[in-house]
């Protein structure tokens, strides 16, 4: 049973709920052990930095020093902004000791101390590193057969860069989706912002980048938009009605956690997963999720 | 103290004068110095001036000086300014010694009386190390008359002309069957839209026709030993499996063999090519080779229908790689460059998207030979576009990839945006950063580009994609791009986008450095040996570059440094020998005791051991001076002159002032 | 003399090896660019840093400076093919062999710049000084109570 500590973030409390659901049944499948940080709190998410840099290096550092607290290694996000704000604040205390010393000397408050020793991963980094896709494929046992999902990675997933990783055409996405028996299909802008909190500030610019990229996954033949953030999630799914009426367009493209999908093809019952009924209902219109034996 | 030292400090203007107390200087050196031997210090605005000069000559002579330290700017500038001075009155010129107190002193610090002071530590230095300087005459060598060119591109085979020309021998190496380099891949030169093999192969018929030129094609080198004016150079013939003697270059073996395969060198991956083959119907040597790699009688052992079909039975399986070792005298290398591999920018679609294109895959589409008989086309090999893009400084002037200029790509652009309209009357678009039109024409010729109707669009093309957005983007190609003109993002349908890859250097140009001896910078351009003055000779004697082996540049550029290159060679070749440098180490046998440590430290095996007398000993040409092995032998029984113990050890007792006894000096 | 050393920051006073390629290259550059750093270095000129014998280290120490300074080519960029690795093994050596005579380590430094690294060369030398400062004057004993005063003897070129 591998350990991890869990930062589920804001989202996953309330509007997407299904995915917080969805990566507790998945990981438990796969024998990965999520243990919840206790007292966590919000990231800051990606309102927060431009306000005040140091305070928001430090509300991320809390949940660090309270993950290292656990003794755990490894600290999972599955939103991507509190992936990202994660990693790359660990990073910096590790080589940066200034501001390591500012933040520890805040954190000394709460009795608490950030080393930057954690290894910082985003939930879909666990299907693709820690658990082989050989192993997926064998726990798949109602393999998406016929379901073209498109794989939507969203810009927090892949950059900024970390290190030699290609940001422009990733595939590990892909790849668990066919481990799943789904169809992934190529389109390009798949690492293409969704606009984030745009959406609130300047909603026309955003709803053209929704817009952008729904036609792009239409175009190209999706069923599906299976997606790794609560925040693309909300632009793609929420927010389609405004992007038909801005734009005069008929989009009707279900949005979905890629741990729902892995879920339903792992044969949980999809009460579990968070992934309604009507939700199922369009899904299985455009494609059935078989069972390998009744094939 | 029985030399009598002269000191000469240079304001050098306000140079030196400015922060450090010139007269200060001299005065103290000609009074703290005295008792080591100095007999006059003067100081003087320009020392490098012919007065400055002067003035030292005419204390050498009234002095009767034994030796002379100037205290002034760097060695490397004028060491052999005041070397030549001293010689020419009569003084050893290896008796003088030039101590920096600008670029080391005034130069760098804003204390004048910390500068002022270590002016004084300086040149205590350098009067103590002169005192045991020798007087040494520079080593001559014979320059065999012969000389390598390696790489058979325009800038090589420039030089080999000039110097087969002057009457002297040359031997030509080149890796590729044939020469010509690159520019015999190209349709049209710019400005004036010659015809690029038309100019080209004149001169490579001259060169396979020249009596005093050895072509050797298919080659490369493989080891350099030995010095300026007596290089040993081995090189490998690949085995061709023609006989040369026998080959009439008819061509039927290349028309009967049945295995083609993609030409990804000559034709860049556009057309196919025979397992036996000449790269290009002009080749020189017309000689074809067959391909072992590619050709099924090396993997299978069948076929052979070449050997059937050659009417002066010339086809030889049999033949074998061939190692030759030639005696010259001097070396230019002239290997060339490579494209950058566009395959780095997936965001322009390079393979996954067909009608992308690189600059040579175009040059290819657009010759008259190449495989659309010159007719520019797209993939499919009938569409005529309507609209081309053409994208400047691709993996050129970007911190990502290479933060160089490439120097041609803006006028090889505007070559393909002039053929585009002339060929095919469409809509052509260039995306630039600038435009770079420096030489003889160029301005005028994007002038032309302009009245032609030319779209520029400034702006870094962000990427290239299929997927449309509107009705007019359907099965186009969109370039995303930042027009910075106007300030606004823009979409632009084409059919065909032409990606002018930069130029780097060879892929294998730090190791052919190596095996030369010589270097090469952060981005593996060949180091020249003074960026301004001196860009086609290299640090190592003999060692000559010419064109994009040097850094990119155009085709009237790499002919004169090919030119140059020859000139100096044959400037050398009249004199029949060169002088060397007396900076190297000669080891006292009485006092070597044969341990041979020195022997493996010495990078350019200058040092040989003799069994009978169990010693070693230094040959003199080979010696290149580093120093090392007078640094490791045990017993000291290596000198190194110019650089010798005592000179040095001396140095710093005189940099620590330990030479002034401290009552003298306080009184 | 009207200041007394203690008032008057210690001033240390190094000796320079720089190859005539590379880093005697990289110092000229400095002074062509007119960078400034501390004047407490006095550079000495090798044909290749391999040429350095650890007897002008000693010699040096010996002699009154406070710290050395060795410097020559990148590793692989050697004018003379490798002969930096032989004056790298050298230091190394030389570091362990001082150590044993008391002197510490952050007195002898070990450099590589290139022709074009002039800026690099200026910023080391004033980092360089700085932590030779904090060390302190070595006053090494020799024999010569002449040698022992050295702070005479630098006011009489000041």
């Amino acid at each position: 049973m591998k350990k991890y500590a869990y930062y589920p973030g804001c989202s996953l409390e309330s509007l997407a709920k299904g995915y917080h659901l969805s990566a507790m049944a998945v990981t438990k499948e796969f024998g990965l052990e999520l243990n919840e940080i206790k007292d966590w709190n919000c990231c800051g998410s990606t309102a927060y930095f431009p306000v005040d840099e140091l305070l928001a290096y430090t509300l991320v550092s809390r949940n660090l020093a309270l993950a290292e607290k656990m003794g755990a290694s490894d600290f999972v996000a599955p939103c991507s902004a509190c992936y990202k704000n994660a990693y790359f604040t660990n990073s910096y205390l590790q080589s940066d000791t200034d501001l390591a010393d500012h933040i520890n000397y805040a954190l000394e408050e709460d009795q608490l101390h950030v080393d930057g020793s954690l290894k910082v991963r985003h939930l879909i980094e666990l299907f693709i590193e820690d658990v082989k896709l050989e192993e997926v494929e064998k726990k798949a046992t109602h393999p998406l057969k016929g379901l073209r999902v498109a794989p939507y990675y969203g810009c927090q997933l892949v950059r900024p860069r970390k290190a030699k990783e290609d940001v422009e055409n990733p595939r590990y996405f892909e790849n668990l989706l066919s481990a799943i028996g789904a169809e992934p299909i190529e389109y390009a802008n798949k690492t293409r912002c969704c606009g984030g909190s745009l959406i609130i500030t300047n909603r026309k610019a955003a709803l053209s980048m929704v817009q952008i990229l729904l036609q792009d996954a239409v175009i190209h033949g999706a069923d599906v938009i299976a997606t790794t953030c609560p925040m693309c999630d909300v632009n793609l799914e929420v927010y389609q009605e405004q992007v038909n009426r801005e734009f005069g367009t008929h989009y009707s493209v279900p949005v979905m956690y890629f741990t729902q999908l892995m879920g339903l093809a792992l044969g949980i019952d999809p009460g579990r997963l968070g992934v309604g009924k009507s939700e199922l209902a369009s899904l299985q219109a455009k494609a059935v999720a078989q069972p390998a034996e009744s094939q | 103290m029985t030399e009598r030292i002269g000191v000469y400090v240079c304001h050098c203007g306000t140079n030196i004068a400015g922060v450090v107390d010139v007269a200060a200087v001299s005065k103290w050196a000609g009074e703290a110095l005295a008792g080591r031997g100095v007999v006059i210090a003067r100081d003087y605005k320009f020392m490098c001036s012919s007065l400055g000069q002067e003035l030292i000559q005419k204390d050498i002579k009234e002095q009767k000086l034994t030796r002379v330290v100037v205290a002034a700017c760097s060695p490397h500038l004028h060491e052999r300014t005041f070397r030549n001075a001293c010689k020419g009155a009569g003084l050893n010129p290896y008796l003088c010694e030039l101590v920096s107190i600008r670029e080391q002193d005034s130069w760098v610090h804003t204390d004048k009386v910390a500068a002022t002071a270590k002016a004084k530590a300086i040149i205590s230095g350098g009067v103590e190390r002169v005192i045991h300087h020798e007087a040494l005459e520079p080593l001559r060598v014979p320059i065999h008359p012969a000389t390598m060119v390696v790489g058979g591109g325009i800038a090589g085979i420039q030089a080999a002309l000039e110097i087969a020309d002057a009457g002297f021998p040359v031997y030509l190496v080149e890796r590729e069957p044939s020469i010509g380099g690159h520019m015999a891949q190209f349709d049209k030169t710019f400005p004036t839209l010659d015809c690029s093999a038309c100019i080209l192969t004149p001169k490579m018929v001259d060169v396979g026709n020249h009596p005093n030129i050895t072509l050797m094609t298919y080659s490369e080198v493989q080891k350099v030993d030995g010095y300026v004016g007596n290089f040993a150079v081995t090189v490998k013939k690949k085995a061709r499996y023609i006989k040369e003697a026998d080959c009439t270059g008819c061509g039927i073996c290349w028309e009967k063999c049945p295995w083609k395969f993609v030409d990804e060198v000559f034709e860049a991956g556009m057309a196919k090519r025979k397992a036996v083959y000449t790269p290009f119907p002009q080749a020189v040597p017309k000689y074809p080779v067959i391909d072992d790699q590619t050709c099924v009688y090396f993997s299978k052992g069948t076929c052979k229908a070449c050997q059937k079909f050659c009417p002066t039975n010339a086809i030889d399986f049999e033949q074998k790689d061939e190692l030759l070792t030639v005696q010259v005298g001097n070396i230019v290398l002239a290997t060339g460059f490579d494209l950058f591999d566009v395959n780095r920018i997936p965001q322009y679609g390079y393979k996954r998207l067909a009608n992308v294109y690189t600059n040579l895959e175009f040059e290819r589409l657009c010759n008259a030979a190449g495989p659309t008989g010159g007719n520019i086309v797209l993939r499919d090999g009938k569409t005529v576009p309507k609209a081309v893009g053409i994208v400047h400084c691709v993996g050129s002037r970007d911190q990502n990839y290479n933060p160089y200029c490439s120097s041609v790509c803006c006028m090889q652009s505007l070559k393909f945006a002039h053929l585009v309209h002339e060929r095919t009357g469409a809509d052509v678009y260039n995306f630039y950063i600038d435009i770079r039109t420096p030489s003889k024409g160029y301005e005028e010729f994007y002038q032309r580009l302009l009245e032609e109707g030319t779209h520029f669009v400034r702006g870094k093309v962000a990427e290239i994609t299929d997927t449309a957005r509107t009705p007019e983007e359907e099965g186009k190609l969109v370039i995303q791009v930042e027009d910075t003109l106007i300030g606004k993002q823009r979409r632009i349908p084409v059919d065909m986008v032409v990606l002018s890859a930069g130029l780097q250097a060879r892929h294998d140009a730090k190791d052919v450095a190596k095996m030369f001896g010589i270097a090469c910078s952060a981005e593996n351009w060949y180091t020249e040996r003074h960026p301004k003055l001196d860009p086609v000779a290299t640090m190592t004697e003999g060692i000559y570059i010419a064109g994009c082996a040097q850094g990119p540049k155009d085709i009237p550029a790499s002919v004169a440094q090919g030119a140059a290159a020859a000139a100096r060679i044959l400037g050398k070749i009249q004199q029949k020998e060169i002088a060397l440098e007396p900076v190297r180490a000669s080891i006292n046998e009485e006092q070597c005791s044969g341990c041979r440590i020195c022997n493996s430290l010495c990078p350019f095996s200058a040092i040989l051991f003799h069994e009978d007398k169990m010693v070693s000993e230094v040959n003199p040409a080979l010696c290149q001076g580093c120093g090392t092995c007078v640094a490791a032998c045990p017993a000291g029984a290596i000198s190194g002159t110019g650089f010798s113990n005592e000179q040095i050890l001396s140095q710093i007792e005189g940099l620590l002032l330990l030479n002034i006894p401290v009552k003298e000096a306080v009184a | 003399m009207t200041d007394t050393p203690e008032t008057k920051p210690f001033e240390p006073v190094i000796i320079g090896f720089t190859c005539n390629w590379c880093s005697y290259r990289a110092a000229d550059m400095a002074g062509t660019a007119r960078m400034k750093y501390a004047p407490n270095v006095r550079l000495i000129r090798l044909m290749c840093s391999g040429r350095l014998d650890p007897t002008f280290v000693f010699k040096a120490f010996a002699g009154g400076a406070d710290a050395v300074l060795i410097s020559g080519c990148h590793p692989g960029d050697c004018h003379y093919a490798t002969q930096n690795y032989k004056a790298m093994r050298r230091f190394y050596l030389m570091k362990r062999v001082l150590a044993q005579l008391g002197i510490e380590s952050g007195r002898l430094k070990l450099l590589w710049a290139s022709a074009a690294e002039g800026a690099i060369f200026a910023k080391e030398i004033n980092s360089f000084v700085e932590q030779v400062r904090a060390l302190g004057p070595l006053h090494w004993n020799t024999n010569s109570p002449e040698i022992l005063d050295k702070t005479v003897k630098e006011e009489v070129i000041a």
